[in-house]
């Protein structure tokens, strides 16, 4: 994985590298995003277990779901403190969203979507602070996340329904001239998914953030400077909340898509 | 006119063509919120427990937009 983030990442280095020499805040805003090793120099190559930018945000992301959890529940209070009554309404927040989209019988994927969740939401919120790296702007990070969950889609309702799944395409409901038609377009519509899962969250964040640079390259010319500024923090407002929304638009399709791989009758 | 050059242009034609795909998804989110807006001020008690389906609609029609905005960013930095 390392690798291919790191040849994304030279994509944009060879065409619209660092834009140096002449003085001032000159930078590319796509620059960002390009993966570095953390040790040694800039340019040397990245294997998969060179340590760069990009795993060690990530790595960070693990870390502070770990605190929250493990600091949440160490108290184990009737009246909870912060740290508990926040991991309380994240678990809370995630169970009630399986239930109610997914339904009672999926609560044992519980664990591995209330994961998908945290990982995101707290990959998207570090990668707000200044200086950070944002992982789940590379597609290579969402893909194989995207990924993972069109596999377990797939392997759940193939065991689950046996080939009663394939019903899925097979849209008992309308007529029986449209069915092949439809059965196509439903065929393809099932592939695109796990493309469109991975590209909304990347792009999303990916756009945010090039968007925050090209502000903050405003903010070098003197003139339109505190107007730049003030969209920077306008801008950085929205993007909080997209962290966020992008986090949970995520969760709440890996729940439909589990809902047709356990209840395929269409 | 040169290759490059007429090359060039269809590049950056072409990204600036594929940008105005994000402008028309941003139409479909806001013809997605605004009916769930006009629903949900006529029956506000069934309103929170479509927030999901909201959620979800604009996701779907967000997601073109998304795919436009990659096609342009692939042109600009990528061919």
């Amino acid at each position: 994985m390392a690798e291919e983030v790191h040849t994304e990442g030279a994509l944009d280095a060879h065409t619209g590298g660092p834009d140096h020499g002449e003085g001032g805040l000159s930078f590319h805003p796509m620059d960002q995003f390009i993966v570095r090793p953390i040790f040694g120099e800039n340019g040397d190559p990245v294997h998969w277990y060179t340590v760069t930018n990009a795993t060690v945000w990530m790595a960070l992301a693990v870390l502070c779901v770990l605190g929250l959890f493990v600091l949440g529940t160490r108290g184990r209070a009737i009246v909870p403190g912060r740290i508990q009554s926040i991991a309380e309404l994240a678990y809370g927040f995630v169970y009630k969203m399986v239930e109610d989209v997914t339904g009672r019988d999926a609560v044992k994927f519980f664990p591995y979507i209330f994961t998908l969740f945290l990982f995101i939401l707290f990959a998207n919120t570090l990668a707000l602070l200044p200086m950070s790296f944002s992982t789940t702007s590379h597609i290579a990070v969402t893909a194989v996340l995207a990924l993972a969950v069109f596999l377990t889609v797939t392997i759940v309702g193939f065991v689950k329904n046996g080939t009663k799944f394939l019903g899925l395409f097979w849209v008992s409901s309308a007529p029986l001239v449209l069915r092949p038609i439809l059965a196509v377009i439903e065929l393809i519509s099932y592939f695109v998914r796990p493309v469109s899962h991975s590209i909304r969250l990347a792009g999303n964040i990916m756009a945010g953030h090039a968007v925050l640079k090209v502000f903050a390259g405003f903010a070098a010319i003197a003139a339109i400077a505190p107007v730049s500024i003030l969209a920077i923090t306008a801008i950085y407002g929205l993007e909080v909340l997209v962290a966020f929304i992008q986090a949970y638009v995520f969760t709440i399709l890996t729940c439909v898509y589990l809902k047709d791989a356990l209840h395929p009758s269409h | 006119m040169e290759l490059e050059a007429a090359q060039a242009l269809g590049q950056y034609a072409g990204a600036g063509l594929a940008a105005i795909g994000s402008g028309l998804a941003a139409i479909g989110v806001g013809n997605v919120a605004g009916n769930f807006l006009s629903g949900a001020l006529r029956n506000p008690s069934a309103a929170n427990a479509q927030t999901a389906t909201l959620f979800i609609g604009i996701a779907f029609a967000e997601a073109l937009g998304i795919f436009a905005f990659l096609v342009s960013l692939l042109l600009m930095f990528a061919i």
